[in-house]
C-alpha cells in the first residue's frame, strides 16, 4: 500500500541504454525517471541523445534489474583474482590477428 | 521584383515559432520535472534554430542592412505577425502542453505543404523543420493522452486549457495580403486548405484522450496583421531586453 502511495508521487526509475554507432554495443548511458516506458524513451532521446550521440536507445525500469549483492564480493569476484592462467595470455598470437 | 511580401510571407511563419520557442524558454529551470524541463527547452532551441534560419533568409531579401538579430529583436510589437495562440502565457503545465498540441499539429501540415513551394530556400528549411517538428508533434500528443487519461486533476486541467485555447485555433488558417501574394506565386502555403484535416486529427487525438472537442462559433484573431493580446508586451520586453540595452551585442 505504500508502495503505491509512493508512486502517485514518484515516477518510477528507468535505466537508459544507448547505442551510440551501428555496430557497437548498447551501454549503460545513466538512469531517469518517466510514468511507463514509452515516456521513458522519450525522456531519453531528450536527455541523452540530444547532442547525437545515439543510433538506437534501450530502457528497462530499474526494480527489473538484478543486481549481484555487494557484501557477497568475496565469494562472487575474489575467487578469479589469482587465477591468471584464465587469461589469454600464455601463448603466442600471430601477427595477423587483429583486435584481440 | 519586390520582395516586400515575400519577407512578410516569411515573418509570418517564423515569428510563430520564434514567440514560442521564446515562451518555452521561459519554462528552462522551471519543468515540472527534469526531464520534461529538457523536452521542452529542446523544442525551443529546435524553434530557434528554425526561426534563425527564415530571418537569414529574409535579411538576404532585405534592401536594408540588417541581419537576423534586427529581425528577431528590434521589431516593434505591431510588427511581429504571429498568431495569437503561441503568445498565450505558461498559465501552467497543461496550458504549455494545449499551446504546443494545437500548434504542432498545423505547423506540421504547414511544413509538409511548404515542401511544394517554388522558393527553393524554404524548401530547404521546410524539409529539415519537419523531422523536428514530427517529434514535437508526437510529443506533445502523447502527453495530452496522459494528461487527458490521466487523473481527475489533470483530465480537468487539460481540457480547461484547450477549451480556453481553442478560440485561437481558427487564426491559424487565416490568409493576410502577403500570405495571398505568396500563394498566387507558388512560393506559400494555402492555409486556409489545411483546416479541415488540422481539426480532423486534432479531434482524434482528444477523443483518445477522453476529452471533450470544443464546439466554438466565436474565435479571436489579429496577431497575424500584429494586432496583438496584452500578453505580447510583456513577452517582447523580457525578449528584447539584452539588444535594447546593448546595442549590437553578440555571443
Amino acid at each position: 500500500m505504500s508502495d503505491n502511495k509512493k508512486n502517485k508521487k514518484e515516477w518510477p526509475l528507468f535505466e537508459v541504454f544507448v547505442r551510440s554507432k551501428n555496430g557497437l554495443e548498447h551501454r549503460h548511458f545513466g538512469s531517469l525517471h518517466a510514468a511507463d516506458a514509452e515516456m521513458a524513451l522519450e525522456n531519453a532521446r531528450d536527455v541523452y541523445t540530444r547532442r547525437n550521440e545515439g543510433v538506437s536507445i534501450w530502457v528497462v525500469e530499474a526494480k527489473n534489474i538484478k543486481a549481484s549483492n555487494p557484501d557477497e564480493n568475496g565469494e562472487m569476484f575474489e575467487p578469479a583474482s589469482d587465477k591468471v592462467y584464465r587469461h589469454p595470455t600464455f601463448y603466442d598470437l600471430p601477427d595477423e590477428v587483429k583486435h584481440m | 521584383m519586390n520582395k516586400d511580401f515575400l519577407i512578410k510571407y516569411i515573418y509570418g511563419i517564423a515569428d510563430n515559432a520564434l514567440i514560442l520557442g521564446q515562451r518555452l524558454g521561459e519554462l528552462t529551470g522551471h519543468g515540472p520535472t527534469l526531464e520534461v524541463d529538457i523536452a521542452t527547452t529542446n523544442i525551443s532551441l529546435d524553434l530557434f534554430g528554425q526561426v534563425r534560419s527564415y530571418f537569414q533568409y529574409a535579411a538576404q531579401l532585405s534592401e536594408k542592412e540588417i541581419t537576423e538579430d534586427d529581425i528577431a529583436f528590434l521589431r516593434t510589437e505591431r510588427e511581429y505577425l504571429n498568431v495569437l495562440l503561441v503568445e498565450q502565457p505558461n498559465r501552467d503545465f497543461a496550458f504549455v502542453i494545449g499551446r504546443q498540441f494545437l500548434f504542432d499539429h498545423f505547423h506540421f501540415l504547414l511544413l509538409t505543404e511548404m515542401q511544394k513551394s517554388h522558393d527553393q530556400t524554404l524548401v530547404a528549411i521546410a524539409k529539415k523543420s519537419l523531422k523536428e517538428v514530427s517529434y514535437h508533434k508526437r510529443f506533445s500528443s502523447d502527453w495530452i493522452k496522459r494528461l487527458g487519461d490521466g487523473t481527475e486533476e489533470s483530465k480537468q486541467k487539460i481540457q480547461t486549457a484547450i477549451d480556453d485555447l481553442w478560440r485561437f485555433t481558427d487564426e491559424l488558417f487565416h490568409l493576410t495580403e502577403d500570405d495571398k501574394k505568396a500563394v498566387e506565386e507558388g512560393i506559400g502555403v494555402d492555409v486556409s486548405k489545411l483546416k479541415e484535416t488540422y481539426y480532423k486529427n486534432v479531434a482524434e487525438i482528444l477523443e483518445e484522450a477522453t476529452l471533450e472537442v470544443p464546439e466554438l462559433k466565436y474565435f479571436q484573431e489579429g496577431g497575424k496583421k500584429g494586432i496583438h493580446s496584452e500578453h505580447m508586451g510583456y513577452l517582447l520586453t523580457d525578449m528584447q531586453y539584452m539588444q535594447r540595452t546593448y546595442p549590437g551585442m553578440k555571443w
